[in-house]
This record gives C-alpha cells, structure tokens and sequence, in this order.
C-alpha cells in the first residue's frame, strides 16, 4: 500500500459503516490496537546528520529496515536516536521515500553507491518513481555493460568447454576480439574483400598496348591471372559463407538477414560464369552480372561499424527521404514541361521531350550545370533561371531537416523500444505488486482463522500473530473482511478460482452450495460451519482422464498439472509471504 | 473551455481549514486526533480539497480485486455535504466525525443518506441496485462461491422484505431507523469502528 494512503484508511474503515445495514452477517472483530503509543518524533542520526520524523512515517512500510525491528539494532541507548555509519546524501532520498511514497534517484549520485544503499534499508529499486526511473535503468545498464566489457577482456584468456563447438564458432564469427583464429579470420576476410574489389577495378584499367592490336584493358590481357585471383576470393568467400550458415543458431533468420544476402549476390556471378561460359547470347548477360561483383565492397560492413549505423540510420529515415524524393520529383515534372514548351519554339533545341528535358532540370536544380543542354529562348531562359533558384531552395531546405532528424529520430526509435521494454515491465510489476496485496490478504486470512479459533478458545495467542503483520496491514485485512461478510463471498486467488469454475462446470455445482441470503436464527454458527465446510470441499484428486479431457475442450483454462492441493493447505503465492507462511504453518502444528 | 479554466482554478486553490479550536468544537475529535487526520489529509491532498478523481484513486488502493470506483462517487457525494464537488477537511472531519464518535441514530442517518442517491428521502429499489452492484463490484471477480448474475438483485429483494415495513416499494427514513433497530447484527456492527482514530 502507498504511504500516505495508509493515512487514509482510518477513513476507508469509517466508510465501511455504509456497508453495515446492508449485511446479513455479523461482522468479524475489528484488530484491537494494543499498542497505544501516541506518535512519537524518532531522531535517526546518519554520519552525523540528524533526521527527525514521526514514527508512524517509517512503519509504512514494514518490510523495510527502517520500517521494522531491525532497526532497533542501530539504537543508540546514551543518546536515544539511531545511529546509521552511512552516507548521509543518499539517506536523504530514502526518508523520502517514507514521506512521500516515491523514489527518486538523484543524478549526481554513483549508481552502485545508491544501489547498496538500497540494498542496506531494504528497499528494492523497482519502486522508482517514473520521473526518475528511466535515467536509473539507463545508468544501471551502462554500468552494467561497462562491467561486462572488463569482465571480457579478463577472461579473454580463459576457454569455455560448456560451449559447443558451432556455438564458438559463432561466437568468433560475430565478436572476432574473442579469439586469435576468430581475428586472424576477421583480418584474412578484409583482405580478401579488398584484394576482390582492387582486382574489378584494376581490371578494367588500360593496360599498355600489346603490339599489333589496340589498347586492351588488364583484365583481358592478363586474363588467367586476373582468374585466379577472383577464383581465389570466391573460394575464401564461399568457405566463409557455409562455415557462417553452418554455426549460426538459426538458419533460417541467417538466410534471411541482409548480410547473407549481400555474401550470396557477391558470389554468384562467378559460378552463373562458370556454367554458362559458352553460350554467346547469354554471355552479353553476364556481362552485366558482373557489376554485382562491386556488391562484395558491403561485406566490408561486417568489419565496420559505422557502415552498419549509417545503413541502420538510412533505413529509419526512410519516410523523410521518400518525402525529399517525392517533392523532388514534383518539381522536376513541373520545370521540365515548362522548358519543353518554352524550347518548342526554338529550332535545333535540345529539348526534343519532356523526358529529355528532364535531364536538364536535375542538373540546373542541382546546381550542376554541365552545359550540355542550354535554353535558347528568352522564355526558356527566365524559367531556367527560376528552376536553378528553386533547385537550390528545394534541395538546400530539407536537407539539414533530415540530418537533424536522423539523430533525432535515430535516438527516438532506440527511447521508444526502451520504453516499451520497460512499460511491460513495470506492468507486470504493478501486477505482481496488486496480486501481491491480494495475497497477502488472503494469506493472513489463513493465518486469522487460526487467531479467531484460538481467541474463541481463549488462548490469548494473538499477540504473536500480531507480530506478523503490522497493524495497519491487520486493519486493512479486517476491512476486507468486512467486505466479504457484507456480499456473502469470499476472495479467493485465480487459481482456486480457475480450479472452482473447472469443477463447478464439471460437477453441475448444486445450488444448494451457494450461501442462502436468508437469515438465519444462529448467524454465527452458520457462517463458521460454511467455512468449514469450505476447507474440505475441494476438487478430488481421481477424476477419471475422460472428463479432464473433454473439460479441456469446454474451457480454456490451462489446468496445472496433475498435483492437487491437500485439504488444509492451499499454494503459497508470494515469496515475501513465505516467511509468515512457514510461521503461521509451524503455529498450526503446535497448537493442533 | 471551462473544464481548463476550471482545472486552473483547482490548482490555484489552496483551501485553508477553519482553525483547530473551530474544528475541535465543531467534531468529537479531540486536537490530537485532528492533528493527525489533517496531516495525512494534507499530505495527499497538498491543495487541501479532494476531487473526485483523486478519492476515487485513494479509495481503489485498498480494494486492489475488484472495481471501486462506482462505490467511491457514492461515498464522494455523501462527504460531499454542501455538492460543490470537491471535499475540504471540514466535509472530510464532519463525516468522520459522525461516523466513528456518532450516536448509532446518527450513523444510521448517515447510511440512509448514503444510500438515498437523489436525496429525496426515500429509497428506492433501483438506487439500492446501484449500491449493491457497486459493493458487489469491489469483490472483483475471483470469488468463492462464483458471484451469479442476480446476486445483488436477490441482496436487494432481502433487503427490501426486512426494511420496507409498509411494502409501498420505498424505504423512508422512519421504516429504515426502526428496521435496523430492531436487528442485533446491525447494532453490534454499527460499533465496531468506535476506536479507529
């Protein structure tokens, strides 16, 4: 429960009163509150610092160390204030949190100091509040990796048998730092990639004139070397491609990702070569088939990073670019039809189609202008130059706009993953928290029934109980209490309660189980003897397989497992409860 | 428009309490008590009123299974004695003041008060669905046994059979005294918050 909303639940339970004349059944006792204490200012002395606040501000939160007993270890009898030998900057955001109900993680604090600090008063960092949580993950994670990467370097010595073979293959693959083979690896493939780019670039290089022929470019004169060479690279490259698809964890995303794309496109062209060598139509084909041979230069953005990002970055300014392009494009229509019928009259113009003047748009517009194609008339010559001055506001605008939104955008997208990583988390957290409370009601439930059993008795064994569970947490239970009192239901946790709807359809559950809303002479005892009843009446443990079966067609509730619960027992549901659940069972065995 | 202009005038607000000896005379609370209540009244509502919304938000924190809101806008409008939507301290310590050191004539007022939505002194059936389906709405819905359909309606029919003496089909305020009165559950339970504070 928040903190300051235990302040208010003194109001909650007055409020209760409205539930009263509504009821059939008598309510339970309300938790008698033994300890009188009137409030009292607690002094707790931190290196020195004096904080002051009341007491009750710290027993909000009871789970905690400043919140239970343990801080009476830290009592100081000479000089009645609790003395804590820790850092006094930081204590000030944990009394805070008792104050106000919210964490907050101050940014000039070491994220590992305020970490054990947390740790010391027991309180666990989830409950960060969102103003400040987002910069206490980021710090933590970069903590965290800064931590990894000396750990790696450490152990870059040390060899992991635990890996299989593939999956250190993989791993020298992707991190070539891991080992000396994956490095020499790394540097074999650069050069290779290198020597294959060099070699399509020298060879269509001029080479010196053979004596009695023309000039022939290198490739052709040193044909067989220039084959060699390139047969060498494919081989390297083709070994590296089936040691990559054999050691990667998941082919079939292996196929797929663009990397392996680019590898493929680098070496077909050389066996599509090898098998259609003689065939004279299809040998002008591959001829062109060799520029994909240039897409062998993208292999290089393995070895960089900064050709990855710079792809990544294309890619997710796709829409700007496409809006740059498309307005573009717009203009470049709109100027090239004017030039044309601007140039039509004009004889020996250049300017023979609206396609062709497309050309001398784009070159005007940006600022090229090679000249090859002039206007002529006067007309033509005003709008050619109201097109060279919008080409320079077309293109000069947007382009800045983009590159500030590249980094913009670059940094979004990688804040909105990271936000909605987190917003599933901190759901799932205020889930477990709600189920938590819930349990933790239904938990001391159990341990109530014990209380009143022995109350009735007179066994005066409630102040242990009372130990258990703080006062305000009795008080809430109580309400509850009166809650289910009120409606003649009970709370019970999803399991049971998927378990109940399970059995209630398979067994036609009689209506005679439902609690008659009558009133009865002896209120008291019917309302004990239904819980009674309760505690025995649970799903039997020999349904025949049939059933189950055709049960599991009806409903879509997952059924867990064969194990049922034993009769007096019910799951456990939470960890932090585990401890009162082994107190309160161990209380049962005694006093049964 | 007006709804910004009236969120403005929310935030501006800073809706001071009478003074403590007022407040004393007023209440059967002593200083002590108040002193506690308005500081944990103060440290959730800093502008010193509570709006709807936010004790809708306060109320569902301790009924974390079911829904509570339609309950809470009931309770809201029983605090809210004067309906000008929002609950100062004054409104606040008037209704606690009733309901924990109130005669038990008082407090049945108070229930009546709260049940009778329209505040025309009579209860109908339909306002007493509205109620039960609200309480009914805080259990949620994991319950044991599984909470049917009509479960509030049979409450309301039962509750009806035993208050409503003149069977006309409304419960007066006369019908509903005298009824309670003459049940020991609901006396005995009307006490049981007598040492809240």
């Amino acid at each position: 429960m928040a903190a300051g909303v235990a302040a208010w639940l003194p109001f909650a339970r007055a409020a209760a009163i409205g539930w009263m004349p509504v009821a059939n059944c008598p309510m339970p006792l309300a938790p008698a509150d033994k300890s009188k204490r009137q409030d009292e200012l607690i002094v707790l002395n931190v290196s020195g610092r004096r904080f002051q606040t009341w007491r009750t501000t710290l027993e909000r939160y009871p789970d905690t160390l400043l919140g239970s007993t343990e801080k009476e270890f830290f009592f100081n009898e000479d000089t009645k204030e609790y003395f804590f030998d820790r850092d006094p900057e930081v204590f000030r955001c944990v009394l805070n949190f008792y104050r106000t109900g919210k964490l907050h993680y101050p940014r000039y604090e070491c994220i590992s100091a305020y970490d054990d600090e947390l740790a010391f008063y027991g309180i666990l960092p989830e409950i960060i509040g969102d103003c400040c949580y987002e910069e206490y993950k980021d710090r933590k994670r970069e903590n965290a990796e800064r931590l990894m990467d000396d750990n790696d370097s450490e152990n870059n010595q040390e060899s992991m048998p635990s890996l299989s073979f593939r999956q250190t293959m993989w791993r020298a693959f992707e991190n070539p730092h891991t080992s000396t083979l994956a490095l020499v690896f790394y540097y074999v493939t650069g050069f290779f990639i290198a020597v294959s780019v060099i070699t399509n670039v020298v060879e269509t290089v001029p080479c010196g004139t053979v004596p009695g022929s023309k000039e022939l470019p290198c490739g052709e004169r040193y044909s067989v070397a220039f084959f060699c060479l390139d047969t060498a690279c494919v081989m390297i490259f083709t070994v590296e491609y089936l040691l990559r698809l054999f050691a990667a964890p998941s082919r079939y995303r292996f196929i797929r990702s663009v990397m392996s794309i680019i590898d493929v496109v680098a070496i077909m062209p050389y066996y599509i070569g090898l098998v259609m060598t003689n065939n004279e139509d299809v040998s002008g084909a591959f001829v062109t088939l060799r520029v994909f041979r240039v897409f062998r230069i993208f292999k290089f953005s393995r070895h960089s990073q900064g050709l990855r990002i710079l792809g990544y970055t294309l890619k997710s300014c796709a829409s700007e670019l496409g809006f740059l392009l498309f307005s573009l494009t717009m203009a470049i229509i709109i100027f090239a039809t004017v030039m044309f019928y601007a140039e039509k009259g004009s004889s020996a113009s250049k300017f023979t189609s609206i396609p062709a003047s497309f050309w001398y748009t784009i070159v005007t517009m940006t600022t090229l202008g090679y000249g090859d194609m002039v206007p002529k008339t006067i007309a033509g010559k005003i709008f050619g130059s109201i097109c060279s001055l919008s080409g320079v506001l077309v293109i000069a605008l947007p382009v800045p706009v983009i590159v500030s939104n590249f980094s913009r955008i670059y940094h979004q997208n990688q804040r909105a993953d990271k936000r909605r990583a987190q917003k599933k988390a901190r759901l799932a957290r205020i889930r477990v928290a709600k189920t938590g409370s819930s349990n933790a009601y239904l938990h001391s439930k159990r341990n109530g029934l014990l209380t009143e059993a022995l109350e009735l008795m007179g066994t005066p064994e409630e102040e242990h109980m009372g130990k258990t569970t703080s006062l305000i947490e009795s008080q809430h239970h109580h309400l509850l209490h009166c809650l289910e009192k009120t409606t003649n239901h009970e709370f019970i946790d999803e399991q049971m309660f998927e378990q109940n709807c399970m059995e209630s359809s398979m067994q036609n559950y009689p209506s005679t189980r439902s609690p008659s809303l009558s009133s009865h002479p002896g209120l008291t005892t019917t309302c004990c003897s239904r819980r009674s009843k309760k505690t025995t009446h649970l799903p039997n443990s020999n349904l025949p397989a049939t059933r189950l079966r055709s049960m599991q067609e009806l409903s879509t509730i997952h059924i867990q497992g064969s194990e049922q619960p034993s009769l007096t027992t019910r799951p456990l549901p939470t960890t932090s409860n585990e401890s009162q659940g082994i107190q309160g069972k161990t209380k049962v065995k005694c006093h049964k | 428009m007006d709804s910004v202009e009236d969120e403005l005038e929310m935030a501006t607000v800073r809706h001071r309490p009478e003074a403590l000896e007022l407040l004393e005379a007023q209440s059967k609370f002593t200083k002590k008590e108040l002193q506690i209540l308005y500081r944990g009244f103060k440290n959730e509502c800093p502008s010193g009123v509570v709006n709807e919304e936010t004790f809708k938000e306060i109320y569902s924190q301790f009924f974390p299974q079911g829904d509570s809101t339609t309950y809470a806008h009931f309770l809201f409008n029983a605090f809210d004695t004067d309906h000008n939507g929002a609950v100062s301290f004054e409104d606040f310590i008037k209704g606690l003041s009733i309901l924990l050191r109130g005669t038990v004539q008082e407090k049945l007022n108070w229930a009546f008060n709260l049940y009778d939505i329209n505040k025309d002194g009579y209860i109908t059936k339909e306002e007493m669905l509205d109620i039960m389906k609200a309480i009914y709405d805080m259990m949620g819905k994991c319950t044991y046994p599984v909470l049917k359909e009509d479960a509030p309606r049979q409450h309301v029919e039962t509750f009806f059979q035993k208050m409503d003496k003149n069977k006309d089909g409304v419960v007066t305020i006369d019908e509903f005294i005298e009824s309670c009165q003459k049940d020991e559950n609901i006396m005995r339970s009307m006490q049981l918050f007598e040492n809240v504070i």
